[in-house]
């Protein structure tokens, strides 16, 4: 064979589907250092010299928004839980008219390289900007683990004998290698590039197993919702494979209120003695189901406004009206993104059922990659190289997001924590040698969090990453853009409890989920398996910590008022001025005269 | 103690433009965030209280399933296409009251 004998030992490698992922790799890697060499100074490093088009930027954008989560995770979801699983594509794209209508303009008519940079800006508190740090560092590690993950699926599917871990760790170093040499000018240009590489990767495949097997309607069709009989007329030439015992039934699966967000009742209505079951689930069902959907569309609608590694980049327009254009087209490039992943679960839930049995890196994350083979029955040589491509857009999801997520993280550390707090008066080279040397130790962090996350759906991690931001950054956001009584007290009150509870939340969620599995992580996390037994008797309780920006997002807010009232006499001294340079039309020239004025005044 | 610079007693900084400037824009913000959530909050509603309805069958997709898997893209991109386009008119005005405010002083 053409490998080295190091890959022989993972067992019967397609050398299609290693050659288009591997081609996928190199070609991310070979633009990186390309672009190492273009940028030179520390401002290049950060924001890519503050000057990129709306087209590249908006595909840039999108391209780094597109994570594993939505390329791989979305289609595992729809899967594994059926209709209510398509909040999320819906949200994700949608929650960008919030950034839209509230956020972007502004911010960018502010100017500032990081959200810590508007913190204190806004606020004139340096101590509010090591507060704003600590949750790009929270939100990040948060997103950076089902990215892991996906590396992790997509590894093991194309070597079938690696171990998990070993994707994580392969993928992880090679990427922070990638982003300590590289830095954001040279994302821009990958990040563009891998939009319309996921893109191709994930439409092509959709298409021509439609055209083989059934359209999309008609999968969907072929589940029987409630009072139905099977099938129905759509439905006949879908020729279904027998559920095995794992998956959801037709009805609960097509339907609204099903397998993921009725979980939590159904467990405690199995914890009951039988003969209240039926009793109990009838009156808790579907109004806790009702308000499982609520928080979950709040988390994702409000927590694409604050997702820190998506803000940094608005920086990146020349002005605010680009800002406003690049998230129009920012919006459309990822929506007609999103219809197509979800018709790989539906497909993959009528031919490759097989999938519901298998746990961590074998289940259904991996129907994107593992989908196209069907093809190969009738097409030989076809079904590989489809699925070599959707391996190839994998690569991308999660490389271009993880390195997106390094470069926010990194520029967090090194410009914020290194550059003003450790050593102001560090020179620009030692402040290169100092994000280089961040982006090493975090990388480093995320690849081992990612190593135990493996029993854990990819899109469901993303959206606690989304619900971490909604409760923290979000309302951060919003009201010191809109509300001009915020004193820096309130923010940082309010930021600090709403994420830090959506935070625990998210954890406790995860170590209790972990408790369960049967492989060595519910060994590591079995002292938390208590929580599960609470669980049992309270599902409110389950519910509002699995989805919790049902209360986190107001609680925010709220303390924000209350705590800003409180301290009223602390409001910014030219709160007016900061109000007009985030809410005046730039061709006024308000933030050149801020500017000045703040220098003249620092310098009595 | 907060003194608010006196050098600047044009409209531009005006605190009566200030709030214009701010009321205007917000109220543009707020009513397409309305649509939207409208729309966005009224389908679980909808789900909860006319199952039937929702579960119609369009061509093999649940009516629920066609609007939120398909339907709802193109939707969000026509309120933000409105408020992109009647955003960029409202800083022209404002631009244009600005330089005539610094004029007539």
């Amino acid at each position: 064979m053409l490998f080295p004998p190091f890959f022989a030992q993972f067992g019967n490698v397609d050398p299609w589907i290693f050659a288009f992922s591997f081609v996928t790799v190199a070609a991310t890697i070979a633009m990186g250092f390309w672009s190492a060499r273009q940028s030179k100074t520390a401002s290049d490093f950060f924001v890519a010299g503050r000057s990129v088009s709306v087209g590249w930027n908006a595909s840039a954008i999108s391209g780094e928004y597109l994570s594993a989560a939505s390329f791989m995770g979305v289609a595992g979801m729809v899967m594994s839980s059926g209709y209510d699983a398509l909040w999320y594509p819906v949200c994700y794209a949608c929650g960008y008219l919030f950034l839209l209508l509230f956020i972007a303009g502004p911010l960018r008519r502010f100017g500032a390289y990081t959200i810590p940079d508007f913190a204190e800006g806004r606020f004139d508190s340096p101590v509010f900007r090591k507060i704003a740090v600590c949750f790009v560092l929270f939100i990040g590690f948060f997103y950076t683990m089902p990215q892991m993950k996906g590396a992790g699926v997509t590894l093991a599917y194309i070597f079938p004998g690696m171990p998990y871990w070993a994707g994580v760790v392969l993928v992880g170093a090679v990427i922070t290698m990638n982003v300590a040499l590289g830095g954001m000018k040279g994302i821009t240009l990958v990040q563009a590039f891998q939009y319309w590489a996921k893109m191709f990767a994930i439409s092509v495949p959709v298409f021509v197993l439609m055209a083989v097997f059934g359209f999309y309607n008609q999968h969907v069709g072929a589940n029987a919702a409630p009072g139905e009989t099977a099938p129905r007329a759509e439905a006949v030439e879908i020729a279904r494979k027998p559920l095995t015992e794992k998956a959801p039934k037709d009805n609960a699966w097509v339907a609204p209120f099903g397998p993921l967000t009725n979980k939590a009742v159904l467990a405690a209505a199995a914890a009951r003695p039988e003969a209240e079951r039926a009793a109990y689930l009838a009156e808790h069902q579907k109004p806790y189901s009702l308000l499982y959907t609520y928080s979950l569309i709040i988390a994702l609608v409000c927590g694409t406004a604050g997702l820190p590694h998506i803000l940094v980049r608005f920086y990146t327009n020349p002005d605010g009206v680009a800002a406003k254009r690049t998230t129009m087209w920012v919006m459309i490039l990822i929506g007609v993104f999103y219809v197509f992943p979800p018709v790989f679960g539906v497909i993959g839930r009528n031919l490759m059922p097989e999938l519901y049995s298998g746990v961590g890196a074998k289940g259904t994350d991996k129907v994107v990659l593992e989908l196209p083979t069907l093809l190969a029955a009738k097409y030989g040589v076809l079904g590989s190289v489809l699925s070599g491509i959707t391996c190839a857009g994998a690569f991308a999801a999660f490389m271009s997001t993880f390195s997106g997520l390094l470069v926010s993280m990194t520029g967090a550390l090194a410009h914020d924590v290194y550059g003003r707090m450790l050593r102001p008066k560090s020179t620009s080279a030692q402040r290169m040698t100092a994000f280089k040397v961040a982006a090493i130790l975090i990388g480093g962090i995320a690849i081992l969090l990612g190593c135990f996350v493996e029993p854990l759906e990819i899109n469901f991690m993303v959206g606690q990453a989304f619900a971490i931001a909604a409760a923290s950054y979000f309302p951060l956001l919003f009201m010191s853009v809109w509300w001009r009584g915020m004193t820096m007290k309130g923010a940082a009150t309010g930021m600090l409890t709403g994420g830090l509870c959506a935070l625990m939340a998210a954890a406790l969620t995860n170590f209790s989920t972990l408790a369960l599995d049967k492989g060595p992580m519910g060994k590591i996390f079995a002292g938390f398996s208590p929580l599960n037994e609470l669980w049992a008797q309270y599902p409110l309780l389950r519910i509002l910590c699995e989805q919790p920006a049902i209360w986190t997002v107001p609680l925010a807010i709220i303390l924000m008022i209350v705590v800003s009232k409180a301290t009223k006499a602390q409001i910014p001294s030219d709160v007016r001025m900061k109000m007009l340079v985030l809410h005046a039309p730039e061709k006024l020239g308000l933030k050149q005269e801020y500017i000045q004025e703040h220098q003249a005044g620092a310098g009595h | 103690m907060p003194l608010p610079p006196p050098s600047h007693d044009d409209v531009v900084h005006s605190e009566s433009f200030l709030r214009l400037l701010m009321r205007r824009q917000l109220s543009l913000s707020l009513t397409c965030a309305v649509t939207f959530l409208g729309a966005l909050l009224g389908l679980p509603l909808l789900n909860y209280f006319a199952p039937e309805l929702m579960a119609t069958r369009v061509g093999g997709f649940t009516l629920s399933w066609l609007v939120i898997g398909i339907l709802f893209f193109p939707f969000v991109w026509i309120i933000s296409f409105y408020f992109i386009k009647r955003s960029i008119a409202l800083e022209e005005e404002e631009v244009a009251q600005a330089q005539s405010g610094k004029e007539t002083r």
